[in-house]
């Protein structure tokens, strides 16, 4: 990551947006450095898309300010303004062939022919498809679309290059592969990139940061470990990945209590005796043999398996136990552990919760997107 | 989210965005076009309506006179009312008169003589008491001193009021009133004949495999090549005085409802007969499937699957073909004989009395019905969208002998009707005198021998429509762009796409008599024009504007809503892209829309009949003239030449859309 000495490219500041009474940002507040690939994360109707075209200038934003590269920028019209921009239906126009599609923002720029010309193949050979300069968009297939409107995007070198959804309308395969490739290409030009996605597989593979978005703010911003390991909020430990999401009750400032029993757990700053929620990965479920005690491991709790499902690369198990009182607890377990251990449903089993792992958030918060 | 919505946002104004030069050049045009729908049709119209409010009448007690001796002492002052009231030359309904109204001062003094050595004077009583000398138009509380042979020459004018005298009149004159029956008795028997006729014919068409279906979806397509009033000329060849096979109607007479119907049918039968195509067209297979695999026997379906299925289209199709019948004036014009309609009345009352305001009144009821099914249609129209968009399995109709023939028969019966009108026309032009002289000849189409124009009138005829297709696809179609790819401004945006969608409101007569109010003032700056081809032209375009900016629209739906916002972010004006992707892309609806306004503009009679001049009479209101004036046989040539010239226009569209388009449009095939 860049030195924090440096100014940032992009600052949003105190961005809203208001569609009547209702309000699809809420003071949104956003550094972005230059050459840093964000995303946007959330599910639909988060404001991810209105904060996008508010850096666009396609929809204005209500309040607030955005400059880019040190220039206000916050009511320039999208044409005044220095961006490249490729939409989830590639919008390339049908009826000009992939070359002229390309060059189509390289003309009315006194650009000698020639080098137009060189420039479009360069491009063509950027986004790998090196000989398909004279069909038309239909003849070709939809991850090959993509990759033309990503070289008609970055053929005028934009200071920032925006995604909305770009992978969305493409199959999963074809997905996996082209987010790999515009990751390479976005590392290779170092151009700032803005992607909105609703897809976390998708933003945890390619970002640097991921900006987390729900109800129109910021949840978190951070680098996808620091999400997916430290989320900040439930609503960003349940959006991203799984987890389990116990009812309990504070103890003391590292430690919660389900039913009878108590854990320890990652620090927090509730008050004893308040209720909390209490959250862990099912994959962060440690199993040991039944009657497992250490003097290292605190946390254990007996179980007994209910249903256990196989997912193919692990099981998914259902466990009850009296330390949790009420609450059944999700576990996934690699195929090697089920084998060594002889899990089955119905038997008994000794997990730890490691206590880092053991995170705590207030009750109440957003169960929007719970299972 | 509990502790996030308690902030506010900050109070203030929305900031807004700096406009490019592309937006400035967007909202002028988008101006430029809403001046030209204003001008062209909510101006007329207004002055049209506020006219029907206006009554004329002589206020006598504007005016006062003074008469000398023959020395030329004056004596006392009186008013032109004390003197009607002493000598009662005028009774009170006679006060009333009409815009131009003229009332010689001489009629309150019964021993004027121009000889005497009398000297009159007169002055008004208030400002704008207006009176003429001679052709001098005076006004004002200034006594005018003149001698008896000046004073003569003398009338006082008629001042205008506001009100509903003229409605009031209207309504209690039986003969006016009348036509309103007349109008709906005719328009619903035909809208009732025409959608089941085209319901029969489309249904054979979608449902059965019978053969031939190509050739009958062309012929059902003629009567929109003509116009509306060729069927009339063709019913006095067969059932007239002199008709043919006139004993067929056993006494009864083919002038009046009779007529009026038949041919109502024939003009309106294209018509329905898209609109409940399209209806059928998007019906489900699956539906069909699931009647046959729950038992329901053929005629269970079809008022179960098939009728609701099609019913958006069937009410559809009847508000058109309602509008169309009782906005017509060509044809109860050509064959209505005593029997009145609104259509008619509108032309009598202008083109007879040139009572113009009469003229307005019967404007505004006709805009009633008309108004009304287009609101009712615009109604439906949304709801069968929905429909469409849903996800269908189209229906492949499986053989059946027997009710195949029976779709032969139909369409065949419906098709010999349509081919019959028109070989009937096309004889009776190329005989030397039906039905006395069979000889072949081209007497007929020596139109420069006959009254309507001569072959001058077709020369403007094809003029008309070619500029009127030009440069009405261009005001159209940009228009429509405005309308859908412009970003803000949205206010402006509804008023416009409201004021393109009010022309399919507003009957051709009531355009082109709001057209004489409007553009017939001198004190419009636009006056020059009257009678010009210019008026003809904006005339056309508005009057079918409607059709062809939804049709515009339409395609312009179709194109991927971010091109603007792409073409924007690479820096290109829209123009650039207007002309290098969107026109491109939508080529076929233009071309579209330029056969329609062609096609209209060739047989349109009854928007431009208030406004041709001499210099630019057309073909098609020569065929209402030349019958007008009993030269039947030249008005039967002269409409099968707009038929002939509107088959040729067709095919060369054709020929455009196939031959040009495949070559332009190689994108659109995958490769």
């Amino acid at each position: 990551m860049a030195p924090s000495s440096n100014p940032a490219y992009l600052q949003i500041s105190n961005l809203w947006k208001a569609f009547g009474e209702f309000h699809a940002l809420k003071d949104v507040s956003l550094d972005i450095k230059e050459g840093e690939f964000v995303c946007f994360l959330g599910p639909s109707g988060c404001g991810k898309t209105t904060l996008l075209r508010a850096v666009a200038g396609l929809d204005l934003q209500s309040r607030g300010t955005i400059r880019q590269g040190g220039r206000d920028i916050s009511t320039l019209p999208p044409s005044k303004r220095d961006y490249g921009i490729v939409f989830q239906s590639y919008a390339l126009f049908p009826n000009l062939t992939i070359a002229k599609n390309i060059a189509f923002g390289l003309e009315n720029t006194k650009r000698p022919k020639a080098e137009i010309e060189a420039r479009v193949k360069e491009l063509l050979a950027l986004v790998g498809l090196p000989d398909q300069a004279n069909k038309y968009p239909s003849q070709l297939s939809g991850g090959q679309q993509q990759r033309i409107a990503l070289a008609r995007a970055i053929a005028i070198s934009p200071g920032l290059l925006l995604l909305d959804e770009p992978l969305s309308a493409l199959d999963a395969k074809v997905r996996v592969h082209l987010r790999h490739e515009i990751k390479e290409l976005q590392r290779k030009l170092g151009v700032t990139t803005i992607m909105v996605t609703h897809d976390q597989e998708e933003a945890l593979s390619m970002a640097d940061r991921i900006v987390v978005m729900n109800h129109g703010v910021i949840e978190q911003v951070g680098t996808p470990t620091e999400i997916y390991r430290h989320p900040k909020t439930l609503f960003v430990a349940d959006f991203i990945g799984e987890t389990n999401k116990l009812q309990a009750r504070a103890t003391n400032k590292n430690g919660v209590a389900f039913g009878t029993g108590e854990l320890r757990c990652a620090p927090h700053s509730f008050d004893a005796d308040q209720p909390v929620i209490a959250a862990i990965r099912p994959e962060d479920v440690i199993p040991h043999e039944t009657g497992f005690k250490s003097g290292e491991a605190h946390n254990l709790i007996d179980v007994v398996i209910g249903e256990m499902e196989f997912l193919g690369s692990f099981w998914r198990t259902r466990l009850r136990g009296k330390k949790l009182g009420d609450e059944v607890l999700f576990a996934d377990f690699s195929i090697n552990a089920a084998r060594r251990l002889g899990l089955a449903e119905g038997g008994f089993l000794t997990v730890e919760l490691p206590a880092e792992r053991l995170l705590v958030f207030p009750q109440g918060g957003d169960h929007g997107s719970g299972h | 989210m509990a502790a996030v919505t308690d902030t506010l946002m900050p109070s203030g104004s929305l900031p807004r965005q700096r406009l490019d030069r592309d937006d400035l050049v967007k909202r002028g045009l988008m101006v430029v076009i809403s001046l030209y729908l204003i001008v062209s049709l909510a101006a007329p119209l207004y002055v049209m309506l506020s006219k029907s409010f206006s009554t004329y009448s002589f206020d006598l007690t504007r005016y006062e006179f003074q008469v000398s001796d023959a020395a030329g002492h004056f004596g006392q002052t009186t008013t032109a009312a004390v003197l009607n009231d002493r000598l009662s030359v005028l009774t009170r309904d006679k006060l009333a008169t009409n815009a131009d109204g003229r009332l010689a001062a001489t009629s309150f003094f019964p021993d004027f003589s121009f000889r005497s050595p009398v000297k009159y004077r007169i002055r008004g009583t208030t400002d704008d008491a207006a009176y003429l000398i001679g052709s001098d138009l005076h006004r004002g509380t200034e006594w005018q001193e003149l001698d008896s042979n000046t004073f003569r020459r003398v009338a006082l004018r008629s001042a205008r009021s506001t009100g509903i005298g003229n409605y009031v009149s209207y309504f209690s004159t039986p003969t006016l009133f009348r036509s309103i029956e007349n109008s709906l008795f005719i328009a619903v028997i035909s809208t009732a004949l025409t959608v089941g006729i085209a319901f029969g014919f489309a249904y054979a068409i979608s449902r059965s495999c019978m053969r031939f279906k190509g050739v009958f979806r062309l012929i059902a397509m003629a009567p929109i090549l003509v116009p509306s009033l060729l069927p009339g000329i063709a019913l006095i060849y067969l059932f007239g005085n002199q008709g043919m096979i006139r004993d067929v109607l056993f006494g009864a007479s083919i002038y009046g409802p009779l007529g009026i119907i038949i041919g109502s049918v024939f003009f309106t039968f294209p018509h329905a007969l898209i609109i409940i195509s399209t209806a059928l067209a998007i019906s489900d297979q699956r539906h069909y499937e699931a009647a046959a695999s729950l038992r329901a026997s053929k005629w269970r379906t079809f008022w179960t699957v098939t009728i609701p299925g099609a019913r958006f289209g069937l009410i559809s199709a009847a508000f058109v073909v309602f509008t169309l019948v009782i906005t017509d004036f060509g044809l109860p014009k050509v064959i209505g004989g005593q029997y009145n309609v609104l259509a008619v009345d509108i032309y009598k009352q202008v083109i007879g009395q040139q009572n113009f305001e009469m003229g307005a009144v019967v404007s505004v009821i006709l805009l009633v019905p008309a108004l009304a099914a287009f609101l009712v249609d615009r109604l439906v129209q949304k709801k069968q969208v929905a429909l469409l968009s849903a996800r269908s399995v189209p229906y492949a109709p499986k053989p059946n002998r027997k009710f195949d023939r029976l779709c032969l028969g139909w369409c065949s019966l419906v098709a010999a009707f349509i081919i019959g009108i028109l070989l009937v026309c096309q004889l009776a032009a190329l005989v030397k005198f039906w039905p006395y002289d069979l000889t072949p000849s081209l007497k007929n189409f020596a139109f420069n021998h006959m009254d309507g124009g001569g072959w001058g009138s077709y020369k403007n005829s094809i003029q008309l429509s070619g500029l009127t297709a030009i440069f009405g696809t261009i005001i159209v179609f940009t228009g429509a762009y405005m309308v859908e790819k412009t970003e803000g401004f949205w206010k402006g945006r509804a008023v416009f796409h409201f004021l393109a969608m009010l022309p399919m409101a507003v009957p051709g007569l009531v355009l082109g008599l709001a057209y004489i109010f409007f553009f017939n003032n001198p004190a419009n700056p636009l006056h020059p024009i009257y009678g010009t081809m210019a008026i003809l032209v904006i005339c056309t375009i508005t009057h079918f504007y409607t059709v062809g900016h939804l049709t515009a629209l339409t395609a312009l739906k179709q194109i991927d809503g971010e091109f603007e916002s792409v073409a924007s972010s690479l820096k290109q004006p829209f123009y650039k892209l207007f002309a290098r992707v969107t026109v491109p892309v939508c080529l076929p609806a233009i071309l579209d829309i330029s056969i329609y306004l062609f096609v209209n503009a060739m047989t349109t009679v009854s928007a431009v009949v208030f406004i041709y001049s001499t210099d630019t009479a057309l073909a098609s209101v020569a065929v209402l003239n030349m019958d007008d004036a009993g030269d039947i046989a030249p008005a039967a040539a002269m409409g099968m030449m707009i038929f002939y010239t509107n088959v040729v226009a067709r095919l060369v569209h054709a020929f455009l859309s196939r031959a040009v388009l495949s070559r332009t449009q190689a994108w659109r095939s995958r490769g």
